[in-house]
């Protein structure tokens, strides 16, 4: 079973009308090992929200299959199965948070699960804990800010104790500080925690700290791996009207300028250290 | 302005009316009101009006909130008051007679007691609210009505669409401020003109306000399903409510003092012969 990777979705294709020939999801394909941290990128309408509703059988492809660790989405009797395995997050905390206080809220999917009320109490206190909204759990969210919405969005699905995570632009609506904090929250769930998780996402920044990056263009896999081989194909990007980060863009230059800067710099850290290196 | 709004007219406290199970404090209130018509004689209305008194005190709920819930519906009383004040005919000589308005001894004493048994029926349900919280009031109502779901009733349905309600209160007001600063921006007058012309200044509020709710609703929806939502069928609670002894000593109290407001029924026919 530690083999069995955590999604695999082969030749899916998916349409929204099938009376048009327009298809959302064209023939993608991707493998999402356990415990990876992937980011799949994509300018707006290349069907990767498309795609991510897959990955726990909101949708079901038209034709192709999509697998979560082994059972297949189009497994009727496993859909909460599977829908406890694989949570999603939203791009509007919002539209997803239900109860009228926090904790209440975070215990929804529980409760929806049938899991007796001494076991409810216990993991919700964990989530809250562990995406660090403990204190505000008495608090009404509209009290909150969107950064702790999102946080109450995430909290909830982690009750569930999911395998992964699907994130479908979860940071797009929140300002700088809420951004940082959330995915400080998801990669502290990736690290320390084991949850596998997959962000669909507008921002270069989130991207480079992913193990492995996926770009999607017209429903399709276009370019994929590391963060580092992704990114230094800035003019392939480019032709996909997506940008890179700002510090592979600065590298880019500087080495055109003929600064002599070395491979593989994704992030301001590592660019800021070998400027730092090459002035000393 | 909207920004301020709470949500109902909670008060919150950790009095022995605050403490009490939502489910009895419900039934508790329905007979109070069954009670305040029973015994609609003087003496039971000033009975039931003293334990309702006695109620508030021990709530600690100010006078300025209750006479704040009780503004709103004065004009519907005194209104309703004066129509039984000049329509119900008695016997003898009216009190007052001008025109062909009379006014009869029976007909003030039945608006003043209607005036009353109507405010003090306000004030009763007022003190439910004020000390329950409208998840727990909810929760209550679910349960209290949950054997009626066997008969094929919605109930858990009605019970979720009422805590999402009180869930969207807060964002569609935000909401509707967005809008209606973006429609002045674009020149909208929304204060000002006839009444007509403000209410056809509300329509292209109203027209983005209804959108952007249905497809909130949508995301919702999805949301929800992707929490495993799948009706009230198996479903558990996080908060398991419980009437522990002090609850039932509670509700004994009421219904013996419920009882005594009721026999004035007969205690008043015998005063008044």
């Amino acid at each position: 079973m530690e083999n069995t990777p955590m999604i695999c979705a082969d030749q899916v294709r998916f349409r929204y009308d099938d009376q048009k020939d327009v298809w959302a999801v064209n023939g993608a394909g991707m493998t999402v090992k356990k415990g990876e941290f992937v980011v799949v990128l994509g300018a707006n309408g290349c069907g990767k929200s498309t795609l991510a509703k897959h990955f726990n059988a909101i949708l079901l492809p038209e034709s192709g299959t999509v697998t979560v660790e082994g059972i297949p989405t189009t497994d009727e009797a496993r859909l909460y199965d599977i829908r406890q395995r694989v949570g999603m997050v939203f791009q509007n905390p919002d539209n997803q948070i239900v109860a009228t206080v926090v904790e209440e809220d975070v215990a929804f999917a529980l409760e929806n699960l049938g899991v007796p009320p001494e076991e409810i109490r216990r993991r919700v206190d964990e989530a809250m804990r562990m995406t660090g909204i403990y204190k505000h759990r008495l608090k009404g969210p509209h009290k909150l800010s969107g950064g702790q919405k999102q946080r109450v969005a995430i909290a909830g699905v982690i009750a569930m104790r999911p395998d992964c995570l699907v994130l479908d632009e979860s940071t797009a609506m929140l300002d700088p500080r809420g951004r940082e904090k959330v995915m400080s929250t998801i990669g502290h769930l990736n690290r320390d925690f084991g949850i596998t998780v997959v962000a669909i996402t507008h921002y270069m920044e989130e991207a480079a700290q992913a193990d492995r990056v996926l770009v999607m263009s017209e429903g399709r896999v276009v370019m994929e791996g590391t963060p580092q081989q992704v990114f230094s194909q800035a003019d392939k990007l480019h032709s996909l009207h997506l940008d890179v980060p700002q510090a592979v863009e600065l590298r880019d230059e500087l080495v055109k300028a003929g600064v002599p800067m070395p491979e593989g710099i994704i992030d301001e850290g590592s660019c800021a250290k070998a400027l730092y290196d090459l002035l000393k | 302005m909207l920004r301020d709004i709470t949500i109902g007219q909670h008060f919150p406290g950790n009095s022995v009316v605050h403490r009490m199970d939502p489910r009895m404090k419900l039934l508790v209130t329905v007979l109070y009101i069954v009670v305040l018509f029973a015994a609609s004689n003087p003496l039971g209305l000033a009975l039931s009006i003293g334990l309702l008194a006695l109620l508030y005190v021990a709530a600690k709920i100010p006078l300025k909130l209750i006479t704040k819930s009780l503004k709103p519906i004065m004009p519907v009383v005194l209104f309703t008051a004066i129509l039984n004040l000049f329509f119900i005919t008695g016997q003898g000589q009216p009190l007052f007679h001008w025109w062909f308005l009379k006014i009869y001894e029976e007909g003030v004493r039945y608006a003043v007691l209607m005036a009353v048994r109507v405010l003090a029926l306000i004030a009763g349900t007022s003190l439910l609210t004020y000390t329950t919280s409208p998840i727990v009031l909810t929760d209550a109502i679910e349960r209290v009505l949950n054997p009626l779901a066997k008969l094929h009733l919605p109930v858990h349905e009605l019970a979720m669409m009422m805590t999402i309600a009180l869930r969207f209160i807060p964002t569609l007001i935000e909401e509707t401020d967005k809008i209606m600063n973006a429609q002045k921006a674009r020149g909208a007058q929304l204060d000002s003109g006839t009444l007509k012309q403000r209410i056809q200044a509300l329509v292209p509020v109203l027209i983005p306000l209804f959108i952007s709710a249905f497809r909130r609703a949508d995301e919702l929806a999805m949301a929800m399903e992707c929490r495993c939502y799948r009706g009230g069928e198996g479903r558990t609670r996080l908060k398991v409510l419980h009437c522990g002894a002090r609850d039932w000593l509670c509700l004994a109290v009421c219904l013996a003092a419920f009882a005594a407001v009721l026999s004035t029924r007969w205690i008043w026919q015998g005063i008044a012969l």
